[in-house]
C-alpha cells in the first residue's frame, strides 16, 4: 500500500493494473485520454494495448478479447460511446467471459465537448451495470472491483467518471500491480455469440432476469449507501456527492448512488422514511426519476422542479443554491462576488506556427467569405476564430454535412476540413459516399500526423503504435484514391504560393477534390527537437497595415502602429509571405 | 468541520501551472496531508486562460467557490484580475508582474490592458507582485518562472519551505534541478522584499 498524488485517470489506470488487466483499447477523447496514455507509458507492461481508429472498433476488439476469457478495458468519452452504441446495445445480450469494463467519461459543462449527454442512460438502455465514482479513491477502488463484478454477472460494466474525476488530483492509496495474467482461448458457443433472432429472444430474457439480483448485489457492495438522520434527506451521485457532503447539516439524511441499476425496494425504503427529499446530480435526472417513482408521500425536489440545473456542472456554491431553492438549510455561506468586467478574452487558439492556420488562411483567400466551410472535431475547430468553420457536429461529419449541402442546391463552394485522426475515425465512409454519389466539394485533410488535441496520441497515420513500436504509416493519398477521388493533391501549409495554386485548381474542378495539407504538429515537432529560425519585423519597412495581425498568430503583436514578433515564433515563415512590404524576415538576416 | 486551505493557480496555457500544482500536491503527500485539486487540460496548452484549484487538507470535492480562495498565485497580471473574484475577503494574490496580451486584443483592436490599469483595479486587494521573468533569467532559465512564483508564494502557503523545495527537486527535469532550486530561492527572497 502506498499513497500517491495522482490524476484521476492515472488512479483508474493503476487500478486496472492491480486487477491484472490483459487487454486495453480505446480512442482518445478529453477527459478520458490519460487512462490509456498512463497504461501505454508503463515501464513494465505485460498486457496488450492499442489506440483503435474509433470507439466502435475499440469496443468490438475488447468484446472479442473478453469472449476468450481475458480481462479487458475499453476507453472513450461520452460522445464516443455514441459511435460504439451499436455493439454496446447487444453486448449485454452476449455477455462477457473475462471482465470487460467500458470507461465512458462524461463532461458536464462541456469543457471540451460538443454536448452534455449522460452515459448512465446508455447503461440502462443496454441493461448493463454502471459504476459512478464520486471521488478519486472511490474511482480507483471501484475500477479494481469492476472486473470481478463483470465476471460475476457475465456483463460488461460501464464505468462513468466525469471531468472532475478524470482531471482532478488527490492523495490516493494504491496497491501493487497484479502478476497473474490470462491467455485467451475462445470456446465456440453460437447460442451465446451469434445474435440471430432465435438466440436473441432467449438472450434478451436472460439479460432481463439478471437485473434484480444485480441491483441487490450493488446495495450489498456498499456502492449504494444511505444514512437516516432526520425527516429530510439529500440523495446524490458522482462528484456532486462531495459537494453535498461539504455543505450538508448533520440532521439531514444522506444517500449516495454509486452504481446502477438502483434496487427500487431499497430506494423506496429510504425515501419513505422522509417528508422531503432533494436529489442532487449532474447531467440528466437519472436518479431523480427513480426517486420520484419510489416516492409515495414524500415531496421530491430536483431538476424537474428547477431546484437543480439540467445544464452545466455543479460546485459547492451551486449545490448550496439548490439546497436554498428546495428550502433546505446548509452549513456554509457563499459571498457571490462579481467577476471583473471589460477584460480582453483569452480563448484557446491555434499554436504559433500551426499548419492549420496557414491552410485556413489560404482556403479563405481562394474560396472567399461566401463559401460554406463545414468542419470537424479537433484542434482545427478553433478555425472558427478565422471564419473558416461554419459547422461542427460530431467526429467525421464535416465531409458528410458538406456533401449534404452540396446536393441541396446551394451553389456556394463547399470546402470542408477534417484532421488525419478524425478522417481515419469516421471520415473515410463520408468521402467514399460523397465521391460515389457525385458531390461537388473540396475536402481538406489537415494532416499533422498525430491526434494532437487530446494530447498527441499516435494514429495509423503517425507510424507508431500505442506501445511506441514503429508500424508502416498508412497513405492518406492511396485511401482517398481508393475511395474514388481522382483529384488528390498534397500541399505543404508553410508554402503559401503553392497552397493558393492548389486551392485555385480545386475550385475550378468539378466533383470531390481532396487536398491533403501536411505538416507535423508544432508541439510534437518541438518535442522531437526540430528547430527553425525565428522571424522578426524590420520596423523601418513595417507600414502598420495589420495584414500579419489578421493572420491571428500568437507570436505576432501590434503596438504603436507597428508589428513585432515574440519568442513564441516557431519559424513557419508564413507571415513573411503574407506581408505586402517584405518587412518580416528571418532573424539574423 | 475540517477547513481546507484553498489555493487557485491561474495563468496562460503553457506557463507551467500544472507542474506548479504538482509540486504543491507532492509537498502535501510528503507532509502526509490530504489534498484535492482540479486542473484545466487539453485545449489549455493552446494559449487559453487556465486555472488550477488546490485544496490543501481538503477532504471533499476539488472545486473552490468564488470568494473562497485563501491565496491566488497568478503567472500573469491580467489573469490575476480575471480570477480575483475567487479570492476570500482578506486573502492574498501573489502575481507575476508580466502581461501576455491575448491575441484577441491585437486581432479585434481592443484596448491593450496596461499594468497601471490592471493595478488600479486590484487596489483593494492584498497583492504581492514579483518580476518572475527577471528572477527566472537570473536563475538560469526563463522556463523556471513557475518555480519562482512558488518560491514567492511559499511565505503564504501552509507548507514548509523545505518540503516545497524537496518537491521541486522531485518533479522538475533532472538536468534543471539546480536552476529551479535557485529560481525558488530567488522567488522566496523577492517576495519577502516587497512585503
Amino acid at each position: 500500500m502506498a499513497t500517491q498524488y495522482m490524476l484521476g485517470n492515472e488512479a483508474i489506470a493503476h487500478a486496472c493494473c492491480e486487477a491484472d488487466l490483459d487487454f486495453a483499447s480505446g480512442y482518445p477523447g478529453t477527459p478520458s485520454s490519460e487512462v490509456i496514455d498512463t497504461l501505454r507509458f508503463q515501464k513494465e507492461r505485460d498486457f496488450y494495448i492499442e489506440w483503435s481508429v474509433n470507439e466502435k472498433v475499440a469496443l468490438e476488439n475488447a468484446l472479442g478479447a473478453s469472449w476468450t476469457g481475458v480481462r479487458c478495458l475499453v476507453t472513450m468519452k461520452h460522445v464516443g460511446l455514441n459511435v460504439a452504441a451499436d455493439p454496446l446495445m447487444t453486448s449485454g445480450y452476449t455477455g462477457v467471459r473475462g471482465g470487460l469494463v467500458i470507461l465512458s467519461a462524461d463532461d458536464p459543462f462541456a469543457h471540451s465537448s460538443q454536448n452534455e449527454q449522460d452515459s448512465r442512460i446508455y447503461a440502462k438502455f443496454a441493461g448493463i451495470l454502471c459504476l459512478d465514482p464520486s471521488n478519486l479513491q472511490e474511482a480507483h477502488d471501484m475500477m479494481k472491483q469492476a472486473y470481478g463484478l463483470s465476471e460475476e454477472f457475465s456483463l460488461p460494466v460501464l464505468f462513468r467518471p466525469t471531468t472532475r474525476i478524470c482531471h482532478s488530483k488527490s492523495d490516493v492509496k494504491i496497491d501493487k500491480c497484479g502478476q497473474e495474467h490470462r491467455k485467451g482461448s475462445f470456446e465456440k458457443d453460437p447460442s451465446q455469440y451469434v445474435v440471430i433472432p432465435v438466440h436473441t429472444r432467449i438472450l434478451h430474457k436472460k439479460l432481463d432476469e439478471k437485473q434484480a439480483s444485480l441491483a441487490k448485489r450493488l446495495v450489498e457492495s456498499g456502492y449504494n449507501f444511505c444514512e437516516v438522520r432526520g425527516k429530510t434527506a439529500v440523495i446524490t451521485s458522482g462528484i456532486a456527492a462531495e459537494y453535498v457532503k461539504e455543505i450538508i447539516p448533520e440532521d439531514v439524511s444522506f444517500a449516495k448512488i454509486g452504481a446502477y441499476p438502483i434496487d427500487s425496494e431499497w430506494l423506496k425504503g429510504f425515501v419513505s422514511k422522509h417528508e422531503k427529499v432533494l436529489v442532487v446530480e449532474e447531467l440528466s435526472p437519472v436518479v431523480e426519476e427513480e426517486v420520484r417513482q419510489a416516492a409515495v408521500k414524500t415531496t421530491v425536489f430536483g431538476k424537474k422542479d428547477g431546484c437543480v440545473p439540467y445544464e452545466g456542472e455543479l460546485d459547492p456554491e451551486r449545490t448550496a443554491l439548490a439546497f436554498e431553492k428546495a428550502g433546505f438549510k446548509h452549513s456554509k455561506n457563499y459571498p457571490h462576488p462579481v467577476p471583473a468586467e471589460g477584460l480582453p478574452p483569452r480563448p484557446p487558439i491555434l499554436c504559433a506556427g500551426c499548419g492549420h492556420r496557414a491552410t485556413f488562411y489560404a482556403m479563405k483567400k481562394v474560396f472567399g467569405k461566401s463559401a460554406v466551410y463545414p468542419s470537424d472535431i479537433g484542434c482545427y475547430t478553433l478555425g472558427i476564430q478565422l471564419g473558416t468553420v461554419d459547422t461542427t457536429i460530431c467526429m467525421g461529419a464535416s465531409i458528410t454535412v458538406g456533401s449534404g449541402i452540396s446536393h441541396s442546391g446551394d451553389e456556394s463552394d463547399v470546402v470542408c476540413t477534417i484532421g488525419d485522426s478524425t478522417f481515419l475515425h469516421t471520415g473515410i465512409q463520408g468521402l467514399l459516399n460523397a465521391v460515389y454519389n457525385g458531390a461537388n466539394m473540396t475536402v481538406v485533410i489537415l494532416d499533422n500526423r498525430i491526434t494532437a488535441m487530446t494530447g498527441h496520441q499516435p494514429n495509423p497515420n503517425t507510424g507508431l503504435t500505442a506501445k511506441g513500436e514503429t508500424s508502416p504509416s498508412i497513405s492518406l493519398e492511396t485511401i482517398c484514391r481508393a475511395c474514388g477521388a481522382s483529384f488528390v493533391e498534397t500541399i505543404n501549409p508553410y508554402d503559401l504560393t503553392s497552397m493558393l495554386n492548389t486551392f485555385k485548381s480545386a475550385k475550378s474542378t468539378k466533383g470531390v477534390k481532396v487536398v491533403i495539407s501536411r505538416q507535423p504538429c508544432v508541439i510534437a515537432s518541438r518535442k522531437q527537437g526540430i528547430k527553425r529560425r525565428h522571424y522578426t519585423v524590420n520596423p523601418d519597412a513595417c507600414i502598420g497595415c495589420r495584414a500579419c495581425v489578421r493572420f491571428g498568430c500568437p507570436a505576432i503583436e501590434f503596438r504603436d502602429e507597428k508589428s513585432s514578433i515574440n519568442e513564441l515564433c516557431s519559424g513557419c515563415g508564413v507571415c513573411s509571405d503574407i506581408c505586402p512590404k517584405g518587412a518580416i524576415i528571418p532573424e539574423g538576416n | 468541520m475540517t477547513e481546507s486551505f484553498d489555493l487557485l493557480i491561474v495563468g496562460v496555457g503553457g506557463q507551467g501551472t500544472i507542474l506548479a500544482s504538482n509540486i504543491i500536491g507532492e509537498a502535501c503527500i510528503l507532509e502526509k496531508r490530504s489534498v484535492r485539486s482540479a486542473e484545466t487540460h487539453g485545449m489549455a496548452q493552446r494559449g487559453g486562460s487556465v486555472e488550477t484549484h488546490i485544496r490543501i487538507d481538503g477532504i471533499y470535492g476539488p472545486l473552490i467557490s468564488p470568494g473562497g480562495a485563501d491565496l491566488i498565485i497568478s503567472f500573469d497580471l491580467l489573469e490575476a484580475l480575471r480570477y480575483r473574484h475567487f479570492l476570500k475577503e482578506g486573502g492574498i494574490i501573489v502575481s507575476a508582474s508580466g502581461i501576455v496580451v491575448p491575441v484577441s486584443a491585437f486581432q479585434n483592436n481592443l484596448e491593450i490592458p496596461s499594468e497601471e490599469w490592471i493595478l488600479s483595479r486590484l487596489e483593494d486587494v492584498n497583492l504581492i507582485k514579483v518580476d518572475a521573468e527577471k528572477a527566472a533569467r537570473e536563475a538560469g532559465s526563463i522556463l523556471s518562472q513557475n518555480v519562482v512564483m512558488l518560491g514567492a508564494a511559499s511565505h503564504y502557503l501552509p507548507l514548509k519551505k523545505e518540503t516545497l523545495l524537496e518537491a521541486v527537486k522531485m518533479l522538475v527535469p533532472k538536468k534543471t534541478v539546480e536552476v529551479n532550486e535557485k529560481a525558488f530561492i530567488l522567488g522566496f527572497e523577492r517576495s519577502e522584499q516587497t512585503k
